[in-house]
């Protein structure tokens, strides 16, 4: 190995500047600065309620941002996570309320709903070659309104289904040790992210999610079948939003049809300030959750000081320019 | 013996273009074909139809003597035929082995995972078969182009072809590289590999190849044995008749003012203390390897790019240009080689397009275009360089390589540009419109403007250049007078100072 030089070796610098860790060690210290600001600020801030609040609040949008990583890593945007997500859980309303089926048949209807979703946006924009911007967008104004049409515009509630507010609201943890009573919510949110970074990391998928956003031309003149490698990742990111379908509907003991626009920005601005590239190539899934963490931190640490609801989400929105411009300024100096 | 493959009748038309016309090929097993012609004689085009890439329009194929289609890339692969492609066709954020692998990776665990520690080791043995010290784990992106090229060459052969097609595979590569990569080709040869050598360069002709097939203006020309033709014979089957041995005169402009001088530009290791000067009604070629710096110092006067240090000056006034806007003011118009990217809005008619760089003038009170005035100063330029358009509301993106490059030309002189720096001016255009550019430039030139003429081709750079300037590895090595020998430019386009010191350390510990 000492025969390599300085050129090719993948030293400790080298190794963090390519790998998106620095970015990562950024908006990690950038959470640890927030949550010492904010519990020197107030006393109430790192009570293990809180925490665990903090955690729960960020459950959904973390999932959700997880499926948009996946997507912007091959180059893609996913503007339709949000509106997927709630018809992911009307198609749970259909199945448990409508048609009083058991649970697992509605939380597997759920996922498979994202599933085919997804199989759809994939198919639209590797076969018809229609802009993911474009695609997704058209998908987002889809789903919205095939949720309300199917659910009659009325939310539609769980409460023939007795255990469906323990898949978010129930603690398995706490139930063994009570002492840390940690929402199932934030189990799952934890369970989706090892899930989708062991995909990226180990598994083919996951080699060509990256190999698409580096250089899909590259990729097609390798021999890969590109298409369906793309469709395959709208195919995961659909079904993932459909966990984040899961975790919201339990959460409210419902599935509103008139709620998700909106959410998507939200993800996409988590996975942003987590450092992955909206180019493509790049990206973690840990970054996105760090990024996840930032914004329901500052949403909650913002609330606890009493900062109007209007205010936390200018904060926020400086936060994303602040963190693209680190990421700028980074790639400058190097 | 059939041959190992054999390409018949094989037409292919791209929108507008004709790109091929009953072109034919032959390989036999264990043989170096050589296949050359000038750029824009469909080379590349043919052998991206054997390799899968394009689909032919007509003719055969046969691999072994039986007629095959070959639909994709895979496909190809599948057959034993693999491509470097010209243009690197890598993934910058993959690794060196996660790259050569792509699509093949080894698995584990029932196929369900990939097999990190197999991959990197399948690509250690391969760079260590090509005698290349390389960590497989290493991020693409990172290496030097010539590494990049070397990681091309592994992941072909990866591949175990049959037969191996090398698109210009030394255009970056330095001679201790092109030894190895010739050591390389040796040894498939010897395993009976048919390889299809696609190059500019003569000397390395004679080198490897066994015979020779020349292609011009997408047909076939003729197939003659590499070792007993003289060179001439070559060269006159790729442009079609004899070259007569005069040389171009250039005017003597030594008395003429200074238009351009640069001194001591810098940034990093792309730009290493550059300093020349260009007077008026000069054409100065800025010659070099690919990666050696050329674009890196146009756009670094242009402004596109930053500086660490360097002056810039423009008749004799020191200009700061820290934006193309500065540079322009300045009387400086730079073409960049990627038309479609940087030069042209493809989507805009022709008249925008001429307009683009000076619509102030064409601003009315209110901030109104006068369209009628454009469209008169376009339909002017139209005339005087003749672009074929049918009108000036056509657009930018219908129009032929040749006249878009035309198109630019008059934005830079609207603008009244008194230096031009053209980066690849030819690049894209088919061989009959190439010399109405070059009669273009000769004739802004004579109109005293100041150009430099970036090209990877040595027979433009000669042809256009009254002075020629080489650079290798972001460093000037030297100034050739115009109608200098392509040997004397290649010797200091491959004048590495670094070489010796990025091998020292390797010798020590191998």
């Amino acid at each position: 190995m000492d025969s390599i030089s300085t050129e090719t070796k993948p030293g400790l610098i080298a190794g963090i500047r390519t790998s998106g860790a620095f970015h990562k060690l950024l908006a990690f210290s950038g959470l640890i600065a927030l949550l010492v600001v904010f519990s020197l600020a107030s006393p109430n801030f790192m009570q293990t309620q809180n925490v665990l609040a903090i955690l729960q609040a960020t459950s959904v949008n973390g999932v959700l941002a997880i499926a948009a990583t996946l997507v912007i890593i091959t180059g893609g945007i996913d503007l339709s996570v949000g509106t997927l997500m709630t018809f992911c859980a009307v198609i749970a309303g259909v199945i448990l309320t409508f048609l009083g089926l058991p649970l697992p048949l509605g939380v597997l209807g759920a996922i498979l709903a994202g599933t085919a979703a997804g199989l759809v946006s994939g198919t639209i924009i590797a076969k018809l070659k229609v802009p993911p911007f474009i695609a997704t967008l058209g998908m987002m104004l889809i789903l919205k309104g095939l949720s309300l049409v199917i659910s009659g515009t009325r939310p539609i509630y769980f409460n023939d289904t007795p255990g469906f507010t323990q898949i978010a609201q129930g603690s398995l943890i706490g139930s063994i040790i009570p002492a840390l009573p940690v929402p199932n919510g934030v189990l799952i949110l934890f369970l989706v992210a090892a899930v989708i970074s062991f995909i990226l990391g180990k598994t083919a998928l996951g080699r060509y999610t990256f190999a698409l956003g580096s250089n899909e031309e590259a990729v097609r003149l390798s021999g890969v079948n590109v298409d369906r490698w793309k469709i395959a990742v709208y195919a995961l990111a659909g079904s993932v939003c459909g966990v984040a379908g899961l975790l919201i509907a339990s959460r409210l003991n419902s599935a509103q049809p008139a709620l998700g626009q909106g959410y998507e920005l939200d993800a996409i601005a988590a996975v942003v300030i987590g450092g992955t590239s909206l180019s493509g190539g790049r990206g973690t899934v840990l970054g996105t959750l760090i990024g996840a963490l930032i914004i329901s931190v500052l949403a909650n640490g913002l609330r606890i000081l009493s900062v109007a609801q209007e205010w936390q989400t200018v904060v926020t929105g400086c936060i994303i320019i602040l963190a693209v411009y680190a990421d700028i300024l980074r790639r400058r100096n190097l | 013996m059939s041959a190992l493959v054999e390409m018949v009748d094989i037409d292919k038309s791209f929108p507008g273009v004709r790109a091929l016309n009953k072109a034919k090929f032959e390989l036999l097993a264990g043989e170096v074909h050589a296949l050359m012609g000038e750029n824009g004689a469909g080379k590349s085009t043919l052998m991206k139809i054997l390799s899968g890439v394009y689909q032919r329009d007509a003719g055969s194929i046969l691999l072994d003597g039986q007629a095959v289609d070959i639909a994709s890339p895979r496909q190809a692969q599948d057959m034993g035929i693999g491509i470097i492609h010209q243009e690197l066709a890598l993934m910058r954020d993959l690794t060196a082995a996660q790259n050569i692998f792509i699509g093949r990776e080894p698995r584990r665990m029932g196929g369900l995972l990939l097999d990190e520690a197999a991959l990197n080791a399948q690509a250690a043995t391969i760079f260590a078969s090509m005698n290349l010290k390389l960590d497989p784990r290493v991020q693409v992106g990172g290496l030097t182009i010539a590494r990049q090229q070397m990681v091309e060459i592994a992941k072909a052969l990866s591949y175990k072809s049959r037969v191996l097609i090398m698109d210009e595979p030394t255009a970056a590569l330095n001679d201790a590289e092109i030894n190895e990569l010739f050591a390389i080709i040796g040894r498939l040869k010897a395993e009976g590999v048919g390889i299809v050598y696609i190059s500019h360069k003569m000397d390395e002709l004679k080198r490897i190849a066994d015979r020779v097939t020349v292609m011009r203006d997408g047909e076939y020309v003729g197939t003659v044995p590499a070792a007993t033709t003289p060179i001439e014979t070559i060269i006159s089957m790729m442009v079609g008749r004899t070259l007569s041995n005069e040389t171009p005169a250039f005017p003597d402009v030594s008395a003429a003012p200074v238009a351009l001088d640069v001194r001591g530009l810098r940034r990093g290791r792309e730009i290493r203390d550059v300093s020349f000067s260009v007077r008026k009604g000069e054409i100065l070629g800025l010659a070099g390897l690919m990666g050696a710096g050329r674009t890196e110092v146009a756009r670094a006067i242009f402004g596109a790019d930053p500086i660490e240090a360097g002056e810039v000056f423009v008749n004799g006034e020191q200009v700061r240009i820290s934006a193309p806007q500065d540079a322009v003011r300045a009387g400086i118009g730079y073409l960049s080689e990627d038309r479609k990217h940087f030069g042209l809005a493809t989507g805009l008619d022709v008249r925008n397009n001429i307009a683009l760089a000076s619509l102030s003038r064409f601003t009315g009170p209110a901030g109104v275009l006068r369209e009628s005035a454009m469209r008169d100063t376009a339909q002017g330029y139209i005339r005087q360089l003749a672009i074929k358009t049918p009108s000036d509301s056509q657009e930018a993106r219908l129009l032929s390589g040749g006249n878009q490059q035309k198109v630019v030309i008059a934005k830079w002189l609207l603008r009244d540009c008194e230096v031009l720096i053209f980066d690849e001016p030819t690049r894209g255009i088919d061989v009959g419109a190439k010399s109405e550019i070059y009669k273009l430039l000769n004739a802004l030139a004579a109109q005293g403007r100041a150009i430099i003429v970036i090209s990877s081709e040595l027979p433009e750079i000669l042809r256009l250049s009254h002075r020629i300037a080489v650079m290798c590895e972001g460093r000037l090595t030297g100034f050739l007078p115009g109608g200098a020998s392509q040997e004397d430019i290649m010797r200091l386009a491959t004048m590495r100072p670094s070489a010796v010191a990025e091998t020292e350390p390797n010798r020590k510990t191998a």
